[in-house]
């Protein structure tokens, strides 16, 4: 446990001095969900009807855009092989990352989503459910995420191999994250939604450490 | 007591090494020598456990390294990499390297080892500011406070100063001494005191 405490503290401090990578991907997030209205027109009807969808979409992108770091600058120093040596279990540790990952790159995202929310035209009522979609759903791209990083890493053009698998794997979390909203709006309610998300959850939590873990290891062979 | 027997290592098409093998007991030292490419620093990985032998058997006290539960708890790695962080302090990276092998040392203690490798007044500064060299005093500062009996280490004189050199020497000796076992490459000639010392010689 001490092991995994050392690693969520020091990737923390890490993305603290490297704040900029923060930045860059929440700048990447906003943006792109502000360029849609540019692109279509101020229909206000059609923005509604759009928002949550694209909201979605921006966060899967940026969410990718920053998976590239998850593992690879450990590769490139040697940290990764002092892991794959310690006494605890690199699936834990994978996770360990994940979650910093989660929480330096899809937390702010989730932050900043009402907002676009709200540019959007999306109600309170819609607001707060986006909201739990993405508290919900972004983990599960962190963890689906590390499976990616860490079967790309070392090769030459990883990045738009990262997308090539990870994107296909994203899509059942978009549906039902952007479904979630709409569902709401329409007067469905977004339960049912929330907890196909939540069951993805659960079922990315038991499974990718384990994956990503048995990669690492093939990667640093 | 580390041993090795019949070590077969293949990569891509061709065989590094095949039937290499050892017995190391406490306080033994094994030198690995070879020409460049000849297989040296994939016998190291393999020793981790980091590469699979195409054939043969590595055992910790008489158990396969892959089934062993302290072997990871009493191995230290060093390897080419440096394994620390331009961004981080000397005495971030020494505390926090410590803390994944497993073992947690002080600030203090940190300071202490670092000062005894030469960094004195520069423990604080970004290691990205560091030379060569001192980077790799902060990486071998981790041997100061380890408590590992077996280590194994890759070139681990690289780019390091003569008194730097004469230091890590006191420090081997001072670990094969206490009855623990090196596994080292270098291709600098370093003499070492030991109570039993080996040699395996790779061909390419």
């Amino acid at each position: 446990m001490k092991i995994l405490a050392w690693v969520v503290k020091r990737d923390l401090l890490l993305a603290m001095r490297r704040k900029s990578d923060v930045l860059t991907t929440l700048f990447f997030f906003v943006i792109m969900a502000s360029l849609f209205p540019l692109g279509v027109g101020p229909e206000p009807q059609l923005l509604k009807q759009m928002g949550p969808g694209v909201v979605w979409v921006a966060a899967l992108l940026a969410s990718m855009l920053s998976l590239g770091r998850l593992f690879s600058a450990d590769y490139a120093d040697g940290t990764l092989e002092q892991m794959l040596l310690c006494p605890e279990s690199l699936a834990l540790i994978v996770l360990a990352k994940a979650a910093v990952h989660w929480i330096t790159a899809e937390l702010p995202l989730v932050a900043f989503a009402p907002l676009l929310g709200l540019q959007f035209g999306l109600s309170e009522q819609a607001l707060w459910v986006l909201i739990a979609s993405l508290l919900i759903g972004t983990p599960v791209l962190s963890l689906v995420g590390s499976i990616g990083a860490s079967l790309t890493l070392g090769l030459r053009g990883g990045g738009v191999l990262v997308s090539l698998l990870v994107l296909p794997l994203y899509i059942p979390t978009l549906i039902f994250g952007a479904g979630a909203v709409d569902a709401s709006t329409s007067g469905l309610g977004a339960q049912g939604h929330l907890s196909i998300l939540g069951a993805l959850l659960v079922l990315s939590l038991l499974a990718t450490p384990k994956a990503a873990a048995a990669a690492l290891r093939i990667s640093l062979e | 007591m580390f041993e090795a027997s019949r070590l077969e290592c293949v990569r891509g098409d061709s065989r590094l090494f095949s039937d290499v093998g050892f017995l190391l007991e406490p306080g033994g030292l094994l030198h690995v020598k070879g020409p460049n490419g000849s297989g040296k620093s994939s016998l190291l990985r393999m020793l981790c456990g980091l590469i699979l032998p195409e054939s043969g058997e590595i055992k910790w006290n008489n158990v396969n390294i892959r089934h062993s539960e302290d072997y990871n708890q009493s191995l230290t790695y060093l390897g080419h990499l440096n394994g620390i962080k331009d961004e981080l302090s000397g005495i971030e990276n020494l505390r926090i390297n410590c803390g994944l092998a497993g073992f947690d040392i002080s600030e203090e203690q940190a300071y202490d080892a670092l000062e005894r490798m030469g960094l004195e007044g520069r423990e604080h500064l970004p290691v990205s500011v560091l030379s060569q060299g001192q980077r790799r005093r902060v990486m071998l500062a981790r041997l100061l406070v380890a408590r590992t009996p077996l280590w194994i280490l890759d070139e681990p004189i690289v780019a390091l100063d003569t008194d730097a050199i004469g230091m890590i020497r006191s420090l081997f000796e001072l670990h094969l001494d206490e009855g623990g076992m090196l596994i080292l490459t270098t291709h600098q000639e370093m003499e070492i005191a030991a109570k039993t010392i080996q040699e395996v010689r790779l061909n390419s």
